[in-house]
């Protein structure tokens, strides 16, 4: 299908500090894709530069195969949620919601009806004469997404929409954006620093790191082939144990980790004699058996905690780096000072570089 | 404890007392001394203290007094007009379109405050007198050949004055709002289809209106009151002004009772006008912080009722 959105080659300089790099993405109708990154990864930059709140200093935004470049964010066929839901504090809940259809003279028996449509879709159809202030910061929300979605845009931009939610609200709201997207067939692009948030919902995931797209992937290669160590590290909880890479051959490698040589699944950032670190998640390292092949390191646990779901086990190598384990509950957790071998499939073991 | 705890507390008390003290005896006391003499009696040019309604009867009963009271509304409504115009362009100049030396600017606009009243006041005498910059001026360029008696001594000096004089009021609360408003609900305005001009429209014009309140009423009360700039530049015009009313009758006319009358009758008219433009401000205060000007306003507005 042809895209929807193109970014060809962006780039965005505020002064000296390049906040979006070169940055390229293609996006299919109807997708659910979501710019992850830290504060100053130019993940807001890129999304204002498609609302048209920014202007891009070289590259190109199309649209349905159109450059939005000289339209005014007024003139573009798409909405935002704005990160504190920017609700007008002087309207109701139905003038905010209106205010798009107004602003296209929609005619009022219309208006009236697609105002109502949108209020009930997120289930605010009782507080329709409300203002914000005397609604609670969840029912805000919807109201915001409500204002965007009344207006049916060809795509629909979301700044760190939930950041205001506290966490049992912020994760229905995910399942109920997620539901949405599917729902009304509407291209969703999505701002978050929050990478669970991420892996929830997204179709496909842009982890960004200083302008650039670090990895562009779907929510579970993602979580299960970063590409390097800043998305391993960014996505999920992991061991990073630092070493050198060394005789590469096609998908696997060796890796030089405290001294002991472990075989690993390489990744493309990786070239023989560079630093390197062996990943690893803490759900895959068990205690090895006597007759266990593959990967195998000597620790010494010193620290156990439990936190309901799982109990985690902190170890120590031999040159002292740590690493962390996902105890079995049904297993007695061992005492600090046990000495352990550790092993995990040697298809979880990735051999990443920077 | 307890041995620490009450020393502080005589301490907060006297730490209290003073403010209370100076209101006491500055503002509430001479208000109430101002009512009481509007109800007492001048027999033959002697101060009584029998009671009577009598000079609230000849301030209502006299067509001067209404008429002036009037006549003062009608001039502080023009000079609030004018200050707004001159005002709210500048204040939303400042709060949205300067970037640089911003700050510098809005001194610029308001460091006149801190000039004396009276040197402004006169720094009009000479733009506009005989032998004035004005003239001058118009006279080289040939405009005229004779200097212009009209500009100076007349109800439009005072005018004019009045309203170089209040404008920065009017200027400093509307940019207060326009400052608060988020730069979100301008773009969430422009991301809905908004126009600029619909955006000034529908959502900066109207969460700015608590402080073209706030500042009109500043413009109004303050220039409603005044009496210096008619006396300086209102020349045979001089007594246009109610207040100017109420000084010749404190001062010249020795009639205390009636000028005290006047006076209260200014002082509810203010008090009415700056409840109702508190209600106004407290139905549109809900703007973008919830920020309400009405502190600072009613906290300045003493001024202008105690020129009464």
């Amino acid at each position: 299908m042809a895209p929807i959105l193109e970014l060809q080659s962006v780039t965005k300089r505020f002064g000296d500090f390049v906040a979006v790099n070169d940055l390229s993405l293609t996006v299919a109708p109807g997708e659910f894709i979501t710019l992850l990154g830290a504060s100053g990864s130019g993940k807001t930059t890129t999304l204002r530069m498609i609302a048209g709140f920014e202007h891009p200093d070289s590259g190109e935004i199309l649209m349905d195969g159109r450059p939005l470049t000289g339209l005014p964010p007024n003139r573009r066929d798409l909405n935002t949620v704005f990160q504190q839901y920017a609700l007008f504090p002087h309207l109701t809940v139905r003038q905010n919601v209106g205010y798009g259809l107004r602003m296209r003279s929609t005619p009022a028996p219309e208006l009236d009806q697609r105002v109502g449509e949108a209020l009930d879709m997120v289930q605010l159809g009782g507080l329709t004469g409300r203002l914000p202030r005397q609604l609670s910061g969840g029912q805000q929300q919807r109201v915001a997404l409500a204002r965007a979605l009344v207006n049916r845009p060809k795509v629909l931009l979301l700044d760190e929409p939930l950041g205001a939610l506290d966490l049992k609200l912020r994760k229905e709201m995910q399942l109920e954006l997620k539901h949405l997207n599917r729902q009304l067939g509407l291209t969703f692009l999505y701002v978050t620093h929050d990478q669970e948030e991420a892996l929830t919902m997204s179709d496909r995931i842009a982890l960004m790191r200083a302008g650039r797209i670090e990895q562009l992937s779907g929510p579970r290669e993602m979580y299960e082939r970063p590409s390097s160590r800043y998305v391993a590290d960014f996505i999920g909880e992991t061991n990073m144990l630092g070493g050198t890479a060394a005789r590469r051959h096609g998908d696997s490698a060796r890796l030089t980790v405290g001294g002991q040589e472990i075989q690993a699944t390489a990744t493309a950032s990786v070239r023989d004699g560079d630093p390197a670190w062996l990943t690893v998640r803490p759900e895959f390292v068990q205690v090895a058996g006597p007759d266990t092949a593959g990967p195998r390191l000597r620790a010494t646990v010193t620290e156990t905690v439990f936190t309901g779901q799982v109990t985690r086990v902190f170890a120590r190598l031999q040159d002292g780096s740590g690493l962390t384990m996902h105890w079995p509950a049904a297993d007695s957790v061992p005492a600090p000072g046990t000495v352990l071998d550790l092993t995990w499939p040697a298809e979880r073991g990735l051999c990443v570089g920077d | 404890m307890s041995a620490t705890r009450s020393p502080r507390r005589y301490g907060r008390l006297l730490f209290a007392a003073l403010p209370i003290g100076w209101v006491t005896v500055l503002l509430l006391l001479p208000y109430l001394f101002l009512f009481a003499h509007s109800f007492f009696r001048l027999v033959d040019g002697q101060l009584t203290h029998q009671l009577t309604l009598e000079n609230y009867g000849r301030l209502f009963g006299t067509a001067l007094y209404p008429n002036t009271i009037l006549f003062s509304a009608g001039i502080a409504a023009r000079v609030t007009l004018a200050s707004l115009c001159l005002a709210y362009p500048l204040a939303y100049l400042l709060a949205f379109k300067v970037r640089r030396h911003k700050n510098l600017l809005y001194m610029a606009v308001i460091i006149p405050l801190w000039v004396s009243y009276l040197v402004r006041a006169y720094a009009w005498k000479i733009i506009l007198g005989q032998e004035g910059v004005l003239n001058g001026f118009l006279m080289s360029v040939g405009i005229i050949r004779e200097p212009l008696a009209v500009l100076l001594y007349s109800k439009w000096a005072v005018m004019l004055a009045l309203v170089h004089i209040y404008t920065p009021f009017t200027l400093m609360p509307i940019y207060a709002v326009l400052e608060a408003i988020p730069p979100a609900l301008k773009e969430a305005s422009t991301d809905l289809y908004a126009s600029r001009w619909q955006t000034f429209r529908h959502v900066v014009l109207p969460l700015s209106l608590p402080g073209v309140v706030a500042g009109c009423t500043f413009a109004f009360v303050l220039s409603m009151g005044d009496f210096i700039a008619p006396i300086l530049l209102g020349g045979n015009d001089s007594a246009l002004m109610v207040s100017n009313l109420v000084v010749s009758l404190f001062g010249v006319a020795f009639n205390w009772p009636l000028g005290a009358a006047v006076s209260v009758v200014m002082l509810t008219m203010t008090v009415t006008l700056l409840t109702m433009a508190r209600k106004l401000e407290d139905r549109w205060g809900g703007g973008p912080a919830g920020r309400r000007l009405d502190a600072p306003t009613t906290g300045g507005m003493g001024r202008g009722a105690l020129h009464a």
